[in-house]
């Protein structure tokens, strides 16, 4: 119906234009696999810091549980793919699934805590889903557990754009408005009939479920998973994308995932300047854009639009 | 018939007693007034009515039912909305938003619809934006829908704060100081505007007010607390010539 209106379509032919252009350089060989690899992970970091953005740009919550979430997802996907010979689509959706089903199951008692509280246990959380997948020999263990690649750019970049238009149509919803009302006001939106614990259980969930999707890719792309790489210092990477962009823009988290990962990958060679530039970049920014790169503004399309006609 | 009985309601904080045996009738139609010196406990009995605060005493019946303990966003679903004495808009989304997420209660599609953007979820939309809107016009608020609520002037977010309650389709209304910071001539205005709703949406008030001028010129029946003790209660008439409401207000000294 009205889903097929111009702009949408004119963001799907933004999407199919990178896409194609991408692909192109690709198979003419004019970007190395390397670089392949910093793109699949920026449709990676995208999805997980869009859906962090849903619990804390959005709703409010600050939860710091993201990197278990992605490990539910890719553990148990792996699981499916590789254990149980499963295709990779149930690989995805299952990995998926069952972050979700943790997230609800951790978010019912957990988000009854408030600010610092949430973010300790959620933190506590994530550890233990990382120690669990630790001491899980039957998956690898702490030598972890090799999948095999059946995923590549184009599943990577597609999933990318259906989980943040699935995401973006939540937020701007009946139901997002409500996860936003709790950001904004609990005692208010209680006062106006919102099921407040409901909705934080319901934005973390969601958050889990492409938190898990995001998991899911990265296992079937990276031919090994590995606990250490689920640690609570990822969940910090993660947010920091999400503040980079801006908390409470969908666009922001995109542009923000997608700055760090490439300087992530540019000083691949120098790993211990690493955390002291990202952490340079975070300071700079509180200094100068304390609302993040876009607040909680979205970048609009509006101006390619203009330039197109012009 | 009685919309709200309330009870010997009380309620204490460890010790100090806010509200004590309360009792309290409204019948289905009538505008109440709720008037006492600062701290008599008026904006704590809003708090119990609305499930904020759970009464340590007594029983508070809404429509038959037994109200004490059922939580904030049901009874809002029950038919009871109210306004905050200090503004709780939700101030970094536009005007006409806040009115759509009062009115999220009554929305017709649900979560998946609004994700996968099927055909059920632009209905919906449409149709909330234009009661969202509706709304707005009622509180001369419309030209204003897209603008972000924590810019709007003091006056217009008190309206704004009415309007958002009403969008929940309430039964009874409780409006917390709605004139507070107002001019003259603006309270005036909302005199006849709540006149106006209330006829307009069947709606039963209960107000806490400062504003003599209003409470006097809108309520039929007033119920005046001092110390969270109910005084007196009467109408309008009986209340200004109350020798217990004048000592609450103006000391011993003056009668």
């Amino acid at each position: 119906m009205k889903l097929f209106n111009v702009k949408n379509l004119i963001r799907l032919l933004v999407l199919m234009v990178v896409y194609g252009i991408i692909q192109y350089l690709f198979i003419n060989k004019a970007i190395n696999p390397f670089y392949m690899m910093t793109l699949v992970l920026v449709c990676i970091y995208i999805i997980l810091a869009v859906s962090q953005n849903i619990i804390t740009g959005f709703t409010g919550q600050l939860a710091l549980g993201h990197a278990g979430f992605m490990a539910i997802g890719a553990y148990m996907s792996a699981l499916v793919v590789v254990r149980m010979q499963g295709s990779l689509v149930a690989g995805i959706i299952f990995g998926a699934l069952m972050a979700a089903a943790a997230g609800m199951l951790i978010g019912l008692p957990t988000l009854r805590l408030r600010g610092d509280y949430l973010a300790i246990a959620t933190l506590g959380l994530g550890e233990i889903v990382r120690i669990f997948f630790l001491n899980m020999d039957y998956l690898g263990g702490a030598t972890g557990f090799s999948v095999p690649k059946t995923i590549d750019w184009t599943w990577a970049f597609w999933l990318m754009a259906l989980s943040v238009f699935l995401m973006s149509s939540f937020i701007n919803s009946s139901h997002g408005r409500a996860c936003i009302s709790v950001r904004e006001n609990e005692i208010a939106a209680e006062a106006m009939g919102i099921n407040t614990t409901k909705y934080k259980v319901m934005a973390f969930t969601m958050g889990a479920f492409f938190a898990g999707l995001a998991g899911a890719i990265y296992a079937n792309y990276m031919y090994l998973i590995h606990p250490g790489t689920f640690s609570f210092l990822k969940s910090f990477e993660i947010l920091a994308m999400v503040v980079l962009g801006g908390l409470g823009s969908i666009t922001g988290s995109v542009v923000g995932a997608g700055v760090l990962t490439i300087i992530s990958a540019g000083l691949a060679d120098y790993p211990e300047f690493r955390m002291v530039i990202i952490a340079l970049v975070m300071i700079i920014l509180m200094v100068y854009r304390p609302n993040g790169l876009l607040g909680n503004k979205e970048l609009k399309l509006d101006f390619l639009r203009i330039k197109k006609k012009g | 018939m009685a919309l709200l009985t309330v009870d010997k309601l009380s309620m204490s904080f460890s010790g100090l007693k806010a509200v004590s045996n309360l009792d309290m009738e409204i019948n289905e139609g009538e505008l109440v007034g709720l008037i006492g010196p600062n701290g008599a406990g008026k904006t704590t009995i809003f708090n119990m009515l609305t499930g904020v605060y759970l009464p340590t005493g007594g029983s508070i019946t809404f429509q038959g039912k037994k109200t004490n303990g059922v939580p904030t966003y049901k009874l809002s679903h029950l038919g009871i909305a109210r306004t905050f004495q200090n503004i709780r808009l939700f101030g970094d989304l536009t005007v006409i938003e806040n009115v759509k997420i009062a009115y999220h209660q009554h929305v017709s599609y649900n979560m998946l619809s609004g994700m996968f953007r099927l055909p059920a979820f632009y209905r919906g939309e449409k149709d909330m934006e234009e009661k969202a809107l509706d709304f707005l016009k009622i509180f001369s608020l419309d030209d204003k829908a897209q603008e972000l609520a924590k810019n709007l002037p003091y006056g217009q977010q008190r309206r704004l704060e009415i309007a958002r309650a009403l969008a929940t389709k309430p039964s009874l209304l409780l409006l917390d100081e709605p004139a507070a910071g107002m001019n003259p001539q603006e309270t005036r205005n909302l005199m006849e505007l709540i006149r106006w709703i209330r006829k307009e949406f069947n709606l039963t008030i209960l107000l806490i007010e400062h504003d003599m001028s209003l409470v006097m010129g809108v309520c039929e029946r007033i119920y005046v607390l001092d110390y969270g003790i109910n005084i007196a209660h009467g109408t309008p008439d009986e209340i200004k010539s109350n020798p217990r409401v004048i000592e609450a207000y103006l000391g011993e000294e003056a009668i």
